[in-house]
């Protein structure tokens, strides 16, 4: 089994490739490939990669809890002098619930998209797309080493771009394609020197790798050489993060994402790539726990975007926008988590967020099918009677990312909030109540805005067009059922993690302890402030030490709080959309510019545009194009020319052409050598 | 009387070969450049059998031989080559033939 992990990122890269070549094959012709060829192979593709990991899973549960990992080699890709990289597969806990959510979650949704795109004149380059996508995530999960993790980790940027400017014909797709690329490329160049620092450091105290078990054991045996290195290296990692994932000051490309295809919303800018930063400090995790300071950054950056972008979804007329916006704001409790040392509680948030969003993106899709493609909620309404299946589901995530009990969302939302209360951050005392708080306040917006957007395209009066009622239906089968089958795991997935307070086992901290637990090793303790949110960590993952100090009242309060504060959103969506409806105008109204400057998305875009943008093209044009392409490289350029052509018309002369000339300087010449050889 | 050394032999081969040179490089009629060649062969000649007496050999003698076959070749090609320009541009003169580097 473990000589199989290889089969699992290349079975979706096989069916990029058959997919891809038959595309470029039909690219020409007037017909593309039959659609249920396409389909067979893009979606038995990552089903291969989803049945291997149910059968290392099965393996992986066999085996004690340290010796849960396996690793495979494939091959050596870099060895140039001291640098040594191979294409090394590693499968732990962690990497094992990032398999089962992107080969599962991955596999509905390309089910999903055989329905969607049907009769799209792209098909098969669509599924080539999403099977590359695949592949590169696959690869950044499974990677053992930080190079090869980079690999996925552009790959899936590639197939971002490409997917998200799928429909290129439109020139804003295509514009909101290159801006996903070009704002990720700048978080990459933080995460390529943050992979420098690290090789630095670990080549200093003699160790020059970039293994991640390696750096794992290297930073436990010389935690004190780490300390300077940590911090900036886990704050440059951190950049890389919040440009995947979309956190502040980068945030700025996903909603614009949304210009794709609706699974591809689903997929790739919700359930899977954009959680890629998270999962990157998780792994990471034994150089973070050394820097307080870079904690507290990741704790503080999660909870502002969590709250920020929570305000913006609320002033949404698009139904992808909103979800969209969402998705910032959940993936900002996730750095919330991390950042407060609770990665498990980062990584479950993860888990059941790829679950109940990845089931309301796929709802929406359902939902813009049916609408023969408009997105704006203010021309929707009463759907439920149309599609009940996509309501219903819909319904359940909504729930579900509300934070209401039993459904997923509650267990890992509360979780973090907990984890943020009782945080051992750097940073002010008063850290972690502000950033519970900052939770706890976003967590009553998020069940707001989701709710609006229930209310706005299900219920309530309908505002549909004449012409769209007329095709309004529920989406096929392929599409109903990955719905049903999201919605139930938007039900269920929060009960792996019921924590010991309500009678649970939290059995999904108990299956990642070995990642994050051993982090520092037993010396844990020993080490400075920045271990204690390890020993913390630690401590409650195997269910003594820090779990027996919880105060479980405080517990079962804030978990009431937090309840209470997502039935509040709930029902004030209610009055204001349903019993209610001129209430929002006159709310709006009375807000005045305030409500203006939220609809505007707080004019962020306008101030990149201003502040860095422009300046940005200037630079390029002005001095970067004009003065250093034009003026040096093109100057240095001909001047080499004219240099060869001055000296080449003054040597010329001597080429006259009269044969006797050159006979006369032969005899010179020779001459000249006898004289020579005569002396 | 001096008796003739071969130094005199040598210095009457450079006189010729000098004369020869010049004419091939300052004069611009084709027929007394070809002349010229003959001249500077034929110092060379000297030269060849004035050695191959003084050294006892007969190497200077076979290269003489050579170098006459060698020239009576060449003045036979040179002169055809001559009467065709001739023929074809009605000039013997060589500054007139600039045809191939114009």
């Amino acid at each position: 089994m473990e000589r199989m992990l290889w089969i699992i990122p290349v079975a979706p890269l096989v069916g990029a490739a058959i997919n891809g070549a038959m595309a470029i094959a039909t690219a020409r012709r007037e017909r593309g490939v039959p659609e249920p060829v396409v389909s067979l192979v893009g979606c038995l593709a990552p089903a291969v990669s989803f049945v291997v990991t149910l059968g290392l899973l099965v393996r992986m549960r066999a085996l004690e809890p340290a010796a849960r990992h396996f690793d495979q080699t494939l091959f050596t890709w870099i060895s140039a002098g001291s640098v040594h990289v191979d294409w090394a597969l590693r499968v732990d806990p962690l990497t094992m619930v990032m398999l089962l959510v992107v080969t599962g979650i991955g596999t509905l949704i390309h089910v999903y998209s055989t329905g969607y795109m049907h009769g799209d004149r792209g098909y098969a380059r669509f599924f080539a797309y999403l099977n590359l996508f695949m592949f590169s995530m696959l690869t950044l999960v499974m990677a053992r080493n930080l190079p090869l993790l980079f690999v996925g980790w552009e790959g899936v940027g590639l197939c971002s771009y490409l997917l998200i400017g799928f429909w290129y014909r439109d020139i804003a797709n295509a514009a909101a394609g290159k801006k996903a690329f070009v704002v990720n490329r700048v978080g990459d160049f933080g995460f390529l020197l943050g992979m420098f620092v690290i090789y630095m450091t670990a080549r200093r105290l003699g160790h020059p790798t970039l293994d991640v078990p390696a750096l794992r054991a290297l930073v436990a045996e010389h935690p004190g050489a780490w300390t300077g290195a940590a911090t900036a290296a886990a704050l440059l990692l951190f950049v890389g993060a919040t440009g995947k994932s979309a956190q502040i000051p980068l945030y700025v490309w996903l909603p614009d994402a949304m210009a794709g295809p609706t699974p591809v919303s689903a997929l790739i800018h919700a359930a899977t790539m954009v959680t890629a930063g998270v999962y990157m400090i998780a792994r990471m995790n034994f150089l973070y726990a050394l820097s307080p300071t870079a904690m507290a950054v990741v704790a503080t950056v999660g909870a502002l975007t969590a709250i920020f972008a929570a305000t913006i979804g609320f002033a949404q007329r698009d139904i992808k926008k909103v979800l969209a916006y969402s998705t910032v704001s959940q993936l900002g409790y996730m750095f919330l988590a991390v950042g407060v040392g609770a990665y498990a509680a980062g990584v479950f948030h993860l888990m059941t967020h790829a679950f109940f969003k990845a089931c309301l993106f796929l709802g929406s899709g359902s939902v813009i099918h049916a609408m023969s493609g408009e997105q704006d909620m203010f021309r929707m309404g009463a759907l439920r009677r149309h599609m009940k299946t996509t309501w219903a589901t819909f319904f359940v995530a909504s729930l579900a990312i509300a934070g209401v009990p039993p459904l997923a969302g509650f267990f890992s939302k509360d979780e973090i909030l907990w984890n943020a209360f009782n945080a051992g951050v750097g940073g002010p005392a008063w850290l972690p109540h502000a950033l519970w708080a900052v939770g706890f306040v976003a967590a009553g917006m998020t069940a707001f805005y989701v709710f609006r957007a229930v209310f706005l395209t299900f219920h309530g009066e309908s505002r549909v067009s004449e012409e769209a009622r007329h095709h309004l239906h529920e989406s096929p089968a392929v599409m109903t059922i990955p719905l049903v089958v999201l919605a139930a795991g938007s039900v269920v997935a929060g009960f792996v993690g019921v924590p010991e307070a309500l009678g649970g086992s939290n059995a999904f901290h108990h299956w990642l302890a070995p990642v994050f637990s051993g982090g520092a090793g037993p010396g844990a303790g020993a080490l400075a402030h920045g271990a204690v949110a390890v020993a913390h960590e630690a401590g409650e993952a195997l269910g003594h030490g820090a779990a027996a100090s919880h105060d479980s009242t405080l517990e079962y309060t804030l978990m009431a709080l937090s309840v209470l504060a997502g039935l509040v959103g709930i029902a004030l969506a209610w009055t204001f959309y349903l019993r209610r409806p001129g209430l929002p105008a006159r709310v709006t109204a009375a807000l005045g510019g305030l409500y203006r400057l939220v609809f505007n998305k707080y004019y962020v875009d306008e101030l990149y545009e201003r502040v860095i943008v422009r300046p940005g093209y200037a630079l390029s044009d002005r001095i970067l194009f004009r003065v250093v392409d034009q003026g040096l490289i093109d100057g240095t350029v001909n001047a080499v020319g004219i240099v060869s052509r001055l000296v080449g018309s003054t040597v010329r002369l001597a080429q006259s052409g009269v044969v006797r000339t050159y006979a006369f300087f032969m005899l010179v010449g020779v001459l000249y050598l006898v004289w020579k050889l005569a002396l | 009387m001096t008796p003739i050394t071969p130094q005199h032999f040598l210095a009457l081969s450079v006189v010729l070969f000098a004369i020869g040179a010049f004419g091939v490089l300052f004069r611009r009629n084709l027929i007394v450049i070809l002349m010229s060649i003959e001249l500077m062969l034929n110092a060379v000649n000297l030269s060849f059998v004035t050695f191959a007496r003084q050294l006892g050999t007969m190497d200077g003698h076979v290269a003489a031989f050579f170098v006459m076959a060698l020239a009576a070749a060449e003045a036979g090609i040179g002169l055809a080559i001559l009467v065709m320009v001739f023929r074809n541009r009605a000039t013997v003169q060589a500054d007139d033939l600039t045809m191939m580097r114009d």
